[in-house]
């Protein structure tokens, strides 16, 4: 069954300099305990994705238009006294950088316990005595006495350890997780991607992580949805996207990691750059950096295609096909 | 945090010695109070007779010696005009300044934290405007003029609050506090909200300017994540990281509201230490000037300690890095 349905979810941004479309026609579905990759690089509209889902945009921004379906529920059209009731209790966030997601002046305690409280009536012990079982499930030790502490005395990887204890709390049906390893150490990444993917396994939560390195999702996601400039260009399950890319734009993300068979052989990089979302191209956003760019993607811009298997491609001269073909 | 408390304290001395130097200078070079203690046709020799009694015929540095001495035992002189120690004059009316003072610090704070939090939280809105516009009235409005405002609403108008003096005090600890019996309080509102006026629209700009940027901050966000209710957010959150700043200046404005208080007091007639200096003032009682001004230099320094130590308790960052210092 469906956890979370993305349809054609609009988030704009109104500045000074015009309307940026951040997200712009995003569609996804995750089911229970499914992982989904959200890849693209920065300011592709992925983290503001994100934020949509738990509808947690900052002005200018705005989500103007799409539905986001959880569990049937229409959140884009949900009261914002309903929808602080689903957030941290059903839908949880883990942020990027685990420096700044807690609260310097309030102790562990307190910024656990609040997140339980928030959403149910239970004494102080009792939320306590969940917030040292979440603490101990994301292997802090001691987690009784680190209760008392405040964040400043946990390093990095033991914050964001923290703060993947409080998106546990309530017994999330979904997770965000915005790049939440990308501001740690390489160890303590992998470490924190086996247990997120261990939890995520034994409680049948859904989980969407955000990140930019490919790498991350290869072993964590179960599909992934590639993002470029507010949209999704590419999406399917892992294996087959890594194996065999159908957009360009994915082919080069993958061209640009470094690898183990592929020792002495130059890096290739996709050229140019992200383009200015508030002066978008003409045609395909991917158009100007592609190699295999036409005269019809620079008429008019892709619709997303179906390929069959989950596989969803947005694009003219797709590699798939053209593999097809010869 | 004991190294550190000692650093402050040996810092502390300097100023105090340099202030000596400034205030008993400063206040000797103006007028000769032998004019205004002994009576014009007095002949030469009871002018002498008074220089001498007084020690105003010695050299100025043997006079600055002899003061420092004396303040180093906790004499500063003796009132020329009440004929009692300068320091217990100056204490037996500090306690309505020192109520009046703490009065108007809980006024200032109980009212510019919620407006300043409350116009950071809708600084776009028009609350937070017309909030941030009147808080332009407490800093401009002059002090006289509020306190004969507020006696002319409160006092004569509609009655509800006596207009001058300090009604019935109760003995606590020694001193004679109005705050803690309903008649003297009734007494303290109109002086110490004409104090808080200016401090609370201080305590609004710094509120909301705190909150405005602690709003932006991730530690919120991910509160809101969390599904943490806005007023726990605004309350808890963001009011406790905002504290710092405030509490900085709100310890250096206790003191100059403890220090300077003279025109409220004056207003209300008030009987409290700025109502003193302006007498002494007028009377070129010296002694009572010097020791007023070391009291009040005493004050700021014991203040800023204090707000030191608060600041310890507030950030735990402060903590850990006092530990380790």
């Amino acid at each position: 069954m469906s956890v979370l349905e993305l349809r054609d979810l609009q988030t704009h941004f109104f500045t000074d300099a015009g309307v940026v479309k951040a997200v712009d026609g995003v569609s996804f579905s995750l089911d229970e305990g499914e992982v989904l990759g959200l890849v693209g690089e920065s300011g592709s509209g992925k983290s503001v994705t994100g934020f949509s889902i738990l509808r947690l945009v900052d002005p200018p921004g705005r989500v103007v238009g799409g539905q986001i379906n959880f569990r049937g529920q229409d959140l884009a059209a949900l009261p914002e006294r309903e929808m602080r009731a689903l957030r941290g209790n059903k839908i949880a966030m883990i942020f990027q950088d685990p420096m700044m997601t807690l609260n310097p002046v309030l102790k562990i305690e307190t910024q656990m316990v609040e997140a339980v409280r928030a959403h149910e009536k239970v004494s102080h012990a009792a939320a306590r005595d969940r917030a040292i079982s979440a603490l101990d499930k994301v292997g802090i030790p001691s987690p009784a006495e680190r209760l008392a502490a405040y964040p400043h005395q946990f390093s990095g990887g033991m914050r964001q350890r923290v703060a993947i204890a409080i998106a546990l709390l309530n017994g999330p049906d979904l997770i965000v997780a915005d790049e939440p390893t990308t501001a740690l150490d390489v160890t303590i990444q992998s470490q924190i991607l086996a247990e997120v993917q261990e939890l995520a396994r034994d409680t049948g939560t859904a989980l969407i992580w955000i990140t930019h390195d490919l790498a991350v999702v290869a072993g964590l996601a179960d599909k992934i949805s590639v993002m470029y400039a507010g949209r999704i260009v590419e999406s399917g399950p892992t294996d087959a996207v890594l194996t065999a890319p159908g957009h360009p734009y994915t082919a080069g993300l993958l061209g640009s990691i470094p690898g183990h068979g592929r020792r002495g052989e130059r890096l290739t990089q996709i050229p140019g750059m992200a383009p200015n979302m508030a002066h978008m191209p003409q045609g395909c956003a991917f158009g100007p950096r592609c190699p295999h760019v036409s005269d019809t993607c620079r008429g008019s811009a892709p619709q997303i295609t179906d390929y069959g298997t989950g596989r969803g491609l947005r694009c003219h001269h797709p590699i798939l096909a053209a593999e097809g073909a010869a | 945090m004991l190294v550190y408390l000692l650093r402050r304290l040996a810092q502390s001395v300097f100023v105090l010695i340099a202030m000596m130097i400034v205030v008993f200078f400063g206040v000797y070079m103006i007028g000769n109070p032998v004019d205004i203690l002994i009576s014009p046709d007095a002949t030469p020799a009871e002018i002498e007779e008074t220089m001498a009694r007084f020690g105003f015929d010695q050299p100025v540095y043997i006079q600055f010696l002899k003061f420092v001495g004396n303040a180093l035992q906790g004499d500063l002189g003796r009132s020329f005009v009440h004929g009692e120690p300068a320091v217990q004059l100056i204490l037996s009316y500090m306690p309505a300044t020192l109520e009046l003072a703490a009065l108007g610090l809980l006024f200032s704070v109980a009212i510019g934290v919620p407006l300043g939090v409350y116009a950071g939280y809708k600084a776009d809105r028009w609350q937070g405007r017309a909030i941030m516009t009147g808080s332009i009235f407490g800093f401009s409005l002059p002090n006289f003029w509020v306190g004969m405002l507020f006696i002319l609403i409160f006092a004569v108008q509609l009655q509800w609050l006596p207009s001058t003096g300090r009604g019935d005090t109760v003995e606590v600890l020694g001193m004679r506090l109005s705050i803690f019996s309903s008649n003297g309080l009734q007494y303290m509102i109109l002086p110490a909200l004409t104090l808080a006026l200016y401090k609370a629209s201080l305590v609004t700009r710094l509120a909301r300017a705190g909150t405005q940027e602690a709003l932006t901050q991730d530690y919120v966000k991910f509160a809101r994540a969390k599904g943490v209710s806005e007023t726990r957010i605004l309350f808890v959150h963001v009011l406790k990281n905002i504290m710092i700043p405030i509490i900085t200046v709100l310890g250096l404005e206790l003191g100059s509201m403890i220090a300077f208080a003279v025109v409220t007091e004056t207003v209300f007639a008030w009987p409290g230490m700025g109502k003193l200096l302006i007498d002494s003032i007028t009377t070129l009682d010296r002694p009572v000037i010097v020791a007023y001004l070391m009291l009040t230099v005493i004050i700021f320094i014991v203040i800023n300690f204090t707000v030191d130590v608060i600041y310890t308790l507030l950030d735990p960052r402060v903590r850990v890095k006092g530990e380790a210092a």
